[in-house]
């Protein structure tokens, strides 16, 4: 049986390679992709939780099912959102938006 | 002893197609890395018995997800990203590298210097679906039907807010 430390250094390095991401891009879409490696790595360490400590719960599990359904959402706005600025800015880095600088 | 083996597969799979995702330039083909963990990740599921997760995580995530980002790239990018090389600065690389980096390590140390209890008497099978489907619509203790009820509302919202947000507007006479 593979002991829970596994999972957790798994999901450890896989959310600190999403903050690398997110840091690092200047490209919106890629920040997305980011973001979206950050939530695979907390949905790893709800379902090994659940599964290895308190077997007999399901908290940890539908956690992870309302995370996945949450993260499609808000994929599809952040789409949404990112093909406006694209029109608005012909551009779609990060940079090119700065209506809201003070 | 298969698990184990199966485990290392996975997550190798998974932290190596992450970094792929996070350092190529090429953004089509971030996503199509990004592709690769989740299913890696739906494999770890799997491993974990959690089979319905496992099936929802392809069924969204790489089926729906995916798409979704792959028809972005591809109507957004005509001019500016298909074979676009995007340019990072050296400060920022070891700037978001040295802050990952102290991240990981003290996030680990706590991790691993936590003692857990396992429990020893998980039985090696899968969580029955009858199990889930009470559960997910249940409204009793331990049943989930408010969240569920919510999760549909939202997705109704979501589609309606995007709608609205990139829907072309109509020009001024």
């Amino acid at each position: 049986m593979i002991p829970v430390e596994c999972y957790f250094v798994l999901s450890a390095l896989l959310f600190f390679i999403g903050v690398f991401g997110f840091v690092t891009r200047r490209n919106l879409i890629a920040m997305l992709i980011s973001v979206e490696l950050i939530l695979n790595a907390v949905d790893i360490n709800f379902a090994a939780i659940n599964r290895l400590l308190y077997p007999h719960g399901m908290e940890g599990m539908f956690m992870t099912l309302f995370v996945i359904g949450v993260a499609a959402a808000e994929s599809a706005v952040a789409i949404a959102i990112i093909i406006n600025v694209y029109r608005h800015f012909k551009s779609d880095t990060v940079e090119s938006i700065t209506n809201l600088k003070g | 002893m298969g698990n184990t083996i199966m485990f290392i597969i996975f997550a190798i799979v998974i932290v190596g197609s992450a970094l792929l995702c996070v350092t190529t330039s090429r953004i089509m083909r971030a996503a199509t890395f990004l592709l690769f963990v989740l299913f890696g990740v739906a494999g770890i599921y799997f491993l974990l018995d959690y089979t319905f997760l496992g099936a929802a995580q392809i069924a969204i995530y790489a089926g729906g997800v995916t798409m979704i980002y792959v028809f972005a790239i591809q109507l957004v990018s005509k001019r500016s990203l298909q074979g676009l090389v995007e340019h990072v600065k050296g400060s920022r690389l070891m700037a978001g590298g040295l802050a990952a980096l102290a991240g990981l390590v003290v996030v680990s140390l706590i991790l691993l210097k936590t003692g857990f209890f396992m429990n020893e008497s998980v039985a090696d099978v899968e969580v029955p679906m009858d199990k889930i489907g009470e559960a997910l619509v249940g409204s009793g203790k331990y049943q989930y039907v408010l969240p569920f009820e919510f999760i549909s509302l939202f997705l109704l919202a979501c589609i309606i807010g995007g709608l609205v947000v990139a829907r072309k507007e109509e020009k001024d006479v």
